[in-house]
């Protein structure tokens, strides 16, 4: 459980870090008549829909730091067979890198006005994401073909889960660009867009970072980097 | 920090409040079904989460038909027993208390407590509901499955779970369960997304974080420490769905069941109990911390006194919080852990109690040469107090490794729970409503009918619980379903055993009398008017009552004070509302 507990620990100093700003030490019982500091002292500035995106995707980071936590856990034990990670995940990894990147792109021609720039970003962003789909929908079958079956051996049992779910989160982001794109089709102005295209771009980076770290997990090299520390501690 | 005198306050303009635009509705629809208000929301919620809950104490009246008087109801089988047990204490812990704790109360009182016109984001709000009702209706569905509701105990820990010698084990039942879990899940992390931004984002003017009232502080805890702990259970959920639709092993060790061996192999139960419990321990504060919260407000209101230590109340809430997350396997003493761990978790355990011991003696000194009144909300609040100190006490007996291995399976740890995480915050819950019923629908609940309720509720839940620490002591064991002939076992466990399950039904046949008293005042009850209890917080200082869409009228509240404003002196009546300007002196009881 090590993983998620460093995860919370992370969440635990943010909210820290937040709660430290808010006057926790102040006594409210003695301000009375008085109507606090100012607005924008108490509420953040930022919009409210990036703040709700934010404390999603730490949901979003909790669920696969246990996921990561079960993996750890599950392979200690002795039945443990890893699996070759098929090269095509190279392939997939650099399209998911493009999409990102895309969104990038959309995201800074959003805030300069530039609405056809914006258009293609979100265009190649989708369009990218859905080619990483696919490839992992060809990555599986690989391995199917390989004969690395899902109860084979909980190391399969493990890729196809937690590769399965990343993948519904692209899904699920895709909805949400699709409902950016249709607006950013149907509008001639940029500044009501960029919040939008944000709160995409957002969605996307956390899930590459989500993927990198599932992908230096499955194949194997998280463990070899723990055996490595384990080693230089004893 | 300047005061500012009344004068100049009132020359704020208010147009510095961020205001929202409102969704509005526009058929009967979208006002009373699909709605997006929150206020509408929460009474859906609260409704479908007393209904479940109707079910899971008839659950427990069939339990305690059997145990109290085994072998006289054919119909209970000892798989019938077991599915009665599952099913009555995950309806409890999760479709009943957390959906009513943070979807009932939270949707009501955030808004209307920091001043804001709704959630921040009301259309995920209503889809939250809907798939909490899709996650019931999946649950029932799992009585009418052939082969019925699962029987693997709330806990649900496999390998017994997913096998063929539990109820519906290789039937539909364990399916269903885990699938409702499933959306649960993800319905409740949609409304907790809104209740934790509300209190970020949606705090009206001059309410800072240490203006709010401890009720938001509690649920605004709770939700932070749900949305981060259910994952565990999701992912739980998910791998035995795939262990028992797919033959993985993620948990199922190698097995032969009925003298043939299964699929699996080299799976770890162990590891569902860590992920279960990472999620189980701090629920038990998801429902707690509201709790805490909630009777803080009712306790200052009703004694007519400011609450006592309030920043340290609010350090203890986050405090228990963070504390909760390292102390799960404190239920997992008897898995056969390591030495060192059951000693640190011990720790962690009984280090939860200063927090939570802060948070008693604040209660009692607010009480301490209060103007009391013994109001229903304030008895049902005093009860708790009472029955929370109990079951923590019992709670530090158990957080011990020593003591807890021979009681672990014994009907203490039903007492102990039961005590602090059943009828504790049962009692807030009515306690909360008896306050906030008038604020709901403009009329009062009947008071003599009220008080019957709290004495038969109370002293019932007493009677029922008290006897099961001495049959735990006994050495009764839990999880059987009938005691059979048992050498250790004294003749007297068993009459004590029929007066408990006599106990129950009176006290559940109490709960009728509230649920027409809830009935029969909404047309009946006696006009409450805008703000009966002579309350400080926001939400009894809205124009109409009940509160109409937007909840504020035309201009939000500005807020000048904190929520604890209460005979102060030199003020013209007893409490002073938040929005209230002006400055009344430094002079004050504290």
């Amino acid at each position: 459980m090590s993983v998620i507990l460093v995860f919370l620990l992370v969440i635990a100093g943010i909210a820290g870090w937040w709660l430290s700003h808010q006057r926790l030490m102040s006594k409210p019982w003695l301000e009375q008549g008085s109507i606090g500091d100012f607005i924008a002292s108490e509420q953040s500035a930022m919009p409210t829909a990036k703040i709700g995106m934010g404390v999603f995707l730490a949901v979003v980071g909790c669920l696969f730091a246990l996921f990561t936590s079960a993996y750890f856990m599950r392979m200690a034990l002795a039945d443990w067979q890893p699996l070759p990670i098929p090269r095509l995940l190279w392939f997939n990894t650099a399209v998911l890198v493009l999409s990102s990147i895309a969104l990038q792109v959309a995201l800074v021609a959003s805030r300069k006005g530039q609405l056809d720039t914006v258009r293609l970003g979100l265009a190649t962003g989708g369009l990218t994401a859905i080619a990483f789909l696919v490839g992992q929908l060809f990555a599986w079958r690989a391995l199917v073909a390989d004969g690395y079956l899902l109860a084979g051996n909980p190391a399969n049992s493990f890729f196809y889960l937690i590769t399965g779910l990343h993948g519904l989160h692209i899904v699920g982001g895709l909805i949400g660009l699709g409902r950016t794109s249709y607006r950013a089709w149907t509008t001639t102005r940029t500044d009501t867009l960029s919040l939008g295209v944000e709160l995409c771009a957002m969605y996307w980076h956390f899930l590459l970072f989500i993927w990198l770290a599932l992908f230096v997990l499955l194949a194997g090299w998280a463990a070899d980097f723990i055996d490595i520390c384990r080693q230089l501690l004893t | 920090m300047v005061d500012v005198t009344p004068g100049s306050v009132d020359t704020i303009p208010p147009a510095e409040v961020p205001e929202v635009e409102l969704y509005h509705p526009h058929s009967w629809w979208t006002t009373y079904v699909f709605s997006q208000d929150a206020k509408v929301i929460a009474i859906q919620y609260s409704c479908t989460a007393i209904a479940i809950g109707m079910v899971a104490l008839v659950l427990s009246w069939l339990m305690r038909l059997q145990l109290g008087f085994p072998g006289t109801f054919d119909f209970i089988t000892p798989e019938a027993y077991y599915q009665f047990i599952t099913m009555h204490g995950m309806i409890m812990v999760i479709y009943l208390l957390t959906a009513l704790f943070l979807g009932g109360f939270g949707n009501y009182l955030i808004p209307l407590m920091v001043g804001a016109r709704d959630m921040v984001f009301p259309y995920v709000n209503m889809l939250s509901y809907w798939i909490y009702l899709l996650a019931v209706l999946v649950l029932v569905a799992s009585f009418f499955a052939p082969g019925g509701p699962t029987g693997a105990g709330w806990t649900l820990y496999p390998p017994q779970a997913i096998m063929a010698g539990t109820p519906g084990g290789q039937d539909l039942g364990i399916v269903l369960m885990l699938f409702s879990l499933v959306l649960f899940i993800i319905g409740f992390t949609m409304g907790g997304l809104n209740y934790v931004v509300t209190v970020l984002q949606g705090r009206t003017r001059g309410m800072t974080l240490m203006r709010m009232p401890l009720t938001v502080w509690g649920i605004f805890t709770a939700t932070v420490m749900a949305l981060l702990a259910f994952p565990a259970l999701f992912v739980a959920c998910v791998m035995m769905l795939f262990d028992r639709l797919l033959e993985t092993s993620f948990f199922m060790p190698a097995i032969v069941e009925m003298g043939e061996q299964l699929q699996h192999e080299g799976g770890s139960p162990i590891l569902f109990q860590h992920l279960f419990w990472f999620f189980g321990h701090p629920e038990v504060y998801i429902v707690a911390l509201p709790a805490f919260g909630i009777v803080s407000d009712l306790i200052s209101t009703h004694a007519r006194k400011n609450i006592f230590g309030y920043r340290m109340m609010v350090w203890a809430i986050v405090g228990i919080g963070a504390l909760s997350f390292i102390v799960w396997a404190h239920h997992m003493y008897v898995s056969g852990m390591h030495p060192y761990f059951g000693f640190f978790f011990a720790t962690t355990t009984l280090i939860i109690a200063i927090p939570t011991a802060i948070k008693v003696y604040n209660w009692i000194l607010t009480l301490w040469r209060g103007d009391i009144h013994l109001t229903n909300p304030m008895l049902f609040a005093l009860a708790f107090i009472v029955t929370f100190v109990n079951g923590g006490l019992t709670g530090l007996f158990l957080g011990n490794v020593v003591v807890d291995v021979p009681l672990s399976d014994t009907m203490f740890v039903v007492a102990h729970f039961h005590m602090v995480m059943g009828v504790a915050p049962i009692l807030v819950i009515f306690g909360a409503i008896y306050h906030w019923y008038p604020k709901i629908t403009g009329r009062m609940l009947n008071e003599g009918l009220g008080q019957f309720h709290f004495w038969a509720t109370f002293l019932g839940a007493y009677l029922i619980f008290f006897p099961m620490h001495y049959l735990g002591l006994m050495g009764v064991p839990r999880r059987y379903n009938e005691l059979g002939e048992m050498g250790l076992i004294a003749d007297s466990a068993h009459q004590l055993n029929a007066f408990i399950s006599i106990m129950a039904f009176i006290v559940g046949f109490a709960q009728l009398v509230f649920l027409f008293n809830l009935l029969w005042s909404i047309r009946h009850g006696k006009d409450a008017g805008g703000n009966p209890w002579r309350a400080t917080t926001l939400e009894w200082q809205t124009p109409e009552t009940p509160p109409a869409h937007g909840n504020f009228g035309k201009e939000l509240p500005i807020v000048y004070r904190w929520a604890y404003d209460y005979s102060v002196p030199g003020a013209k009546q007893d409490f002073l509302p938040q929005n209230e300007p002006g400055d009344y002196g430094q002079a004050k009881g504290h």
